[in-house]
C-alpha cells in the first residue's frame, strides 16, 4: 500500500488546450529580455545587436526544423497554429487558383482550418468536408475518394484536439503526392508529442504551435516544403520577412522559447510518451469499471496523454461543476453561450446525450501519479452523485430503452 | 461560468432528491426536457385529499442551474395547493437563483415540470 500522496488542487489535466511553459524555456526566453539580452532586431544587418538576434532566431529555427526533420529554410515563423493554418490554406488557394478551386478537408478539423475553408467558399472555392469514421479517423482512402481534377489542396489534422486520435498522415501524403495535390497538416496537437518526419512523410505544409509543447503562447510556425517547392501567397504584407511569406519583426524571445521547447521535446519525446501513456492507462484502468463509460475515438491510434470519455446518463457541464478539483474540458460546448454539443463528437456518430456527457482529460509533462489518482477519486464520486440525481440513470436501471421515449425537445 | 451561491448550494446539497411510486393515485409526475438538449427533469408531487402538495421529489439530468431550479421548486411547492403550484413562474425561479440569461431555459423547464406534474395528477383523479 502506498502512502497517501497529497496533491494541490486544482489539478491541471487540460494539456491539449495549452501547456505550462517549461522552466528551461522560461530561462532561455528571459535571457533575451534584459538590457544586456538579445534585444536587437533580427532584420538589422548593420550592427552586432541585429546579428545576435538573427543568430538566436536562426538557432531556434534549426531546433524546430530538427524536431520535424526538416531543413531550417523550410520553417516560416508565425504567431501560432491558427495563423499557420490560415497562411497555408489561403496562401495555397490564392496562389494556385488558376489550377483549380477545390479543397478537401475533414469535418473534425480545428476551427482555424474549418473557418478558413468557409472563408474560401465565400470567395468561390469548393470544399469537401470528409466524415471521419466512428473512431474519429480520416483515412487515406477517404481522401483518395474525394480528390478531383481541380483539387489543389487537402488539409487533414495530425492529431485531433478533442479526442486525441492520430491520423495516418504518411498514408494521406502518399495519396496526395501521387495525385499532384498539395497536402497541409494541422500539426498543432501532434508535433512535439509524437514523431513527425518531413523527410519520410509527404507533407507539403505543416502548422505548429509553441504553446502546445511547453513553449510560450503567441508563436508558431509553418513548415513549407522546398523540394518539391510549395508556393504561397502571403497573407501578411510588410517588410518581406520570412522570405516574403510572413512579414513582421521577429519576436526573438518568443522564437528562442519555441526553439528551446522544440529541443526539449525532441530529446525527451520517447521517454515522455511512455510516461504519459502510463498515466493515461492508470487513469483509465481505475475508472473503466464504472458502468456505461466509453472512450471516444480510436483506442490505439491516439496521443499518449489524451483521453476523451463519455459518462452516460450524466450531463457534462454538471460533471465539470462537481469536478472543481480538476481543470478539464467538456466535449459539450454548454459552458459557452451555445448549447450545442461538440461538432467533433457528433461527427463520430455520438448522439447528443453522449456528446453532452463527455470529458476530455489530457495529461502532460508535469502530471504526477498522485494527481491521476486524485482525479480518479473525484470522477468516481461525481459520476456516482450525478447518477443518483439522474432520472435517465433510473430509467436505464429499470430497463427502459431511452431511445423509445418521445422526448419533448425544447 | 460563475454560478450564484444559491445555485451552488442547491447543486451541492440538492433538496428532495428521489422518486415516488408513479402508480400511486396521490402522485403526480411531470417529466420534461430531452437528453439531446442536455436536460431532463422529473418532478413528482404527493397530493393530499384536500388538494395540498404534501411532499415533492425530483431527479434532474442537466447542468447545475437545471438541478438547482428543480431542487428549489420542490421546496417551494410543498404546502401549496395545485393552482398555486401551477402558477409559479419561471422568472421567480430565475430571480431567486440569479440565473444568467443563457440559463433562463432551466427555470422555464422547471415551470414546465410543475405544470406537467399538476396536470398528470389531475388526469389521474379524473380517470
Amino acid at each position: 500500500m502506498n502512502a497517501p500522496v497529497t496533491v494541490s488542487t486544482p489539478i491541471y489535466l487540460d494539456y491539449l488546450s495549452t501547456t505550462p511553459v517549461d522552466p528551461r524555456v522560461v530561462a532561455a526566453m528571459t535571457a533575451c529580455m534584459s538590457t544586456e539580452g538579445v534585444y536587437g532586431n533580427a532584420a538589422s544587418r548593420s550592427h552586432v545587436f541585429g546579428w545576435k538576434a538573427e543568430e538566436a532566431v536562426e538557432n531556434a529555427r534549426s531546433q524546430v526544423a530538427e524536431l520535424i526533420n526538416a531543413d531550417p529554410r523550410e520553417i516560416v515563423w508565425t504567431s501560432g497554429a491558427t495563423e499557420s493554418d490560415n497562411l497555408a490554406i489561403k496562401g495555397v488557394a490564392h496562389f494556385y487558383h488558376k489550377k483549380g478551386k477545390h479543397i478537401v478537408t475533414s469535418k473534425i478539423e480545428h476551427k482555424a482550418v474549418l473557418d478558413t475553408c468557409r472563408q474560401l467558399e465565400r470567395e468561390g472555392y469548393e470544399v469537401t468536408y470528409l466524415d471521419p469514421d466512428e473512431q474519429g479517423l480520416t483515412t487515406p482512402e477517404m481522401v483518395q475518394g474525394a480528390l478531383r481534377e481541380d483539387t489543389i489542396l487537402a488539409s487533414v489534422m495530425h492529431a485531433n484536439n478533442e479526442i486525441g486520435v492520430v491520423n495516418d498522415i504518411a498514408g494521406i501524403g502518399e495519396i496526395c503526392r501521387a495525385a499532384g495535390v498539395l497536402f497541409h497538416v494541422d500539426g498543432a496537437q501532434g508535433v512535439g508529442k509524437i514523431p513527425v518526419d518531413m523527410e519520410a512523410m509527404k507533407v507539403d505544409l505543416l502548422s505548429m504551435s509553441a504553446h502546445k509543447m511547453y513553449g510560450p503562447k503567441g508563436v508558431g510556425a509553418l513548415y513549407v516544403r522546398r523540394k518539391p517547392r510549395v508556393r504561397l501567397e502571403a497573407q501578411m504584407h510588410g517588410g518581406g520577412h520570412e522570405r516574403g511569406m510572413r512579414s513582421g519583426t521577429l519576436a526573438t524571445h518568443q522564437l528562442v522559447g519555441f526553439g528551446e521547447a522544440a529541443r526539449i521535446a525532441h530529446e525527451e519525446m520517447a521517454a515522455e510518451s511512455v510516461q504519459l501513456q502510463a498515466l493515461r492507462e492508470r487513469f483509465w484502468a481505475a475508472i473503466s469499471d464504472i458502468p456505461e463509460v466509453y472512450i471516444n475515438g480510436d483506442r490505439e491510434q491516439r496521443l499518449p496523454g489524451a483521453l476523451n470519455v463519455s459518462f452516460a446518463f450524466v450531463e457534462g457541464e454538471s460533471l465539470i461543476m462537481s469536478l472543481r478539483d480538476l481543470a478539464i474540458s467538456s466535449g459539450s460546448a454548454c459552458t459557452s453561450a451555445s448549447l450545442e454539443p461538440s461538432y467533433v463528437l457528433r461527427a463520430l456518430g455520438l448522439n447528443d446525450e453522449m456528446a453532452h456527457s463527455s470529458l476530455r482529460f489530457s495529461f502532460g509533462r508535469f502530471t504526477t501519479e498522485g494527481e491521476v489518482d486524485h482525479a480518479v477519486q473525484c470522477v468516481r464520486h461525481a459520476v456516482e452523485k450525478l447518477r443518483e440525481l439522474s432520472p435517465l440513470w433510473d430509467m436505464f436501471q429499470d430497463g427502459v430503452d431511452l431511445s423509445t421515449i418521445e422526448w419533448a425537445a425544447h | 461560468m460563475a454560478y450564484s451561491d444559491k445555485v451552488i448550494d442547491h447543486y451541492e446539497n440538492p433538496r428532495n432528491v428521489g422518486k415516488f411510486d408513479d402508480a400511486d393515485d396521490s402522485i403526480g409526475t411531470g417529466m420534461v426536457g430531452a437528453p439531446a438538449c442536455g436536460d431532463v427533469m422529473r418532478l413528482q408531487i404527493q397530493v393530499s385529499d384536500e388538494g395540498i402538495i404534501e411532499d415533492a421529489k425530483f431527479k434532474t439530468y442537466g447542468c447545475g442551474s437545471a438541478i438547482a431550479s428543480s431542487s428549489l421548486l420542490t421546496e417551494w411547492v410543498k404546502g401549496k395547493n395545485l393552482d398555486e403550484a401551477a402558477s409559479i413562474k419561471n422568472t421567480e425561479i430565475a430571480q431567486e437563483l440569479s440565473l444568467p440569461p443563457v440559463k433562463i431555459h432551466c427555470s422555464v423547464l422547471a415551470e414546465d415540470a410543475i405544470k406537467a406534474a399538476v396536470q398528470n395528477y389531475r388526469e389521474k383523479q379524473d380517470s
